[in-house]
């Protein structure tokens, strides 16, 4: 058992991926992939590149996206669908902690 | 992952988390019926439907149940092999026993439906995930084609203190890989990560290549963690912003003090404005988690007026001295309101 120090990557909006790695680190087709771009539930940095690109919180969505796909049985449409909704509620969900941050302890 | 830095974690992970590893082919008992609650002769619509049903439930994507994960592990394992006719077959002739009980396959079970001398010191889940197509070429087909690691995914909890200055922890972590005869085999990994500063709650960090090892030329699954930040006693944190109660004497408020704040960088002194009031939000700039690339967060001081509960007598006495001679009235807009709200209504 070897104990070396791990480097690791933050998947944020500074790191970058490429379509085929997008691909290969979610499990998804790139097909599939094509059709979440086409839905809007995965936007490319900049969607009218020959050659697209994704932020690192892609790779999040794209493979919870891949979970979903594995697990309901989801085609392409209800796929973009439950992914577009589960966006829309971490963002509801980081502006609630930011609100609750906000309060004073004792009226939380 | 909490407490010092350096400290040695056993990360709960996904998939295959929570194994019941036992030597030899004696394995814990899991009753597949059971956990998805169907009769054992359930038709695969029933099974179908007591599926979809719980992975609503727990579904670790879309269920805010802490349980949920482990739970629709068990589920996910149990459709896996109950919807698949001869997998299906395979459990029903390993008998019925009690759930947690230790048992053996049959003799002949390994004969039946597959290699049984391929599987060492493995869990039920790990001998139905790679059952399929023992005898019908699987085996021969995986020898030659690369085959890529599992990914592993798992929460890694933090104290805040940790998200300022960065940690290294150490990570245990017990995957199910193939050898090169194609052989599962339970293997612990041991390594150091370093979880740089400035993580926040619900990052994620990519260990590339350090989930299940790959085969013939496939590269290795990698390991996602998920940041969790635990709760501290005195900030609270939003993305790389903290905030923090501050409470102030009356007068303190009124006349505006020079007060100590804590911060996660060490104690540094803040000017109260003459006239704070009760919510307002005084800001210290840089003073939040560091952001990974460049700058930090901001610290934000909410004021909160604190009444003393015991008084002195003298103390007593120099108040109602100040009620007797204040003009101030706090609901003096009580009544302009009210008078507003008829004119207008």
């Amino acid at each position: 058992m070897s104990a070396r120090l791990t480097e690791t990557t933050w998947l944020d909006a500074h790191c970058e991926v490429t379509f085929a790695e997008l691909a290969s680190l979610s499990g998804l087709a790139e097909a599939e992939l094509r059709e979440l771009v086409e839905y809007g539930a995965l936007a490319p940095n900049d969607p009218r590149a020959t050659q697209w690109t994704f932020s690192g919180e892609c790779v999040v969505l794209a493979r919870a996206a891949q979970r979903l796909r594995e697990s309901f049985d989801l085609d392409p449409n209800a796929l973009s669908l439950a992914v577009g909704l589960l966006e829309r509620i971490r963002a509801l969900e980081a502006e609630l902690r930011e609100l609750r941050a906000q309060l004073p302890r004792r009226v939380r | 992952m909490a407490g010092k830095h350096g400290r040695r974690v056993k990360l709960s992970s996904t998939p295959n988390a929570g194994c019941s590893v036992s030597y030899g082919l004696e394995m814990k008992y899991k009753d597949y019926y059971a956990i998805l609650g169907v009769e054992r002769n359930a038709d695969a619509d029933a099974i179908k439907k007591a599926y979809r049903k719980l992975a609503h439930k727990y579904h670790p994507d879309v269920s805010k149940d802490p349980q949920g994960e482990a739970k629709f592990k068990d589920v996910a394992e149990a459709y896996a092999t109950l919807k698949d006719t001869e997998k299906r077959a395979a459990y029903d002739q390993l008998g019925k026993h009690a759930p947690g009980e230790n048992f053996r396959p049959p003799p002949d079970w390994g004969r039946q439906f597959g290699d049984s001398h391929a599987f060492e010191g493995i869990d039920l889940s790990d001998l139905f995930e790679h059952f399929a197509g023992h005898g019908r070429g699987a085996g021969a087909r995986r020898a030659h084609m690369p085959i890529p690691g599992q990914d592993y995914e798992g929460a890694a909890h933090i104290s805040l203190e940790d998200a300022y200055r960065g940690a290294t922890v150490d990570l245990e972590l017990n995957v199910s890989e193939l050898d090169e005869r194609g052989l599962m085999r339970r293997v612990p990994r041991s390594f150091k990560v370093r979880i740089p500063k400035g993580a926040t709650d619900g990052q994620r960090l990519r260990l590339r290549g350090k989930g299940g090892k790959g085969l013939n030329g496939g590269p290795d699954g990698d390991l996602y963690m998920n940041i969790a930040l635990h709760p501290h006693a005195l900030f609270r944190a939003s993305g790389h912003d903290l905030y923090l109660d501050l409470p102030l004497a009356p007068w303190e408020a009124v006349l505006g003090a020079t007060v100590q704040v804590p911060t996660l960088g060490g104690t540094v002194e803040l000017k109260v404005p003459p006239g704070t009031q009760a919510g307002q939000k005084l800001r210290l700039a840089n003073r939040g988690l560091p952001k990974p690339h460049q700058g930090a967060g901001d610290l934000y001081a909410i004021a909160q007026i604190a009444v003393p509960g015991i008084v002195s007598d003298k103390e007593r006495a120099l108040y109602r001295e100040l009620a007797a001679s204040a003009s101030f009235n706090p609901r003096g807009h009580f009544e302009e309101e009210v008078k507003h709200e008829r004119q207008t209504h």
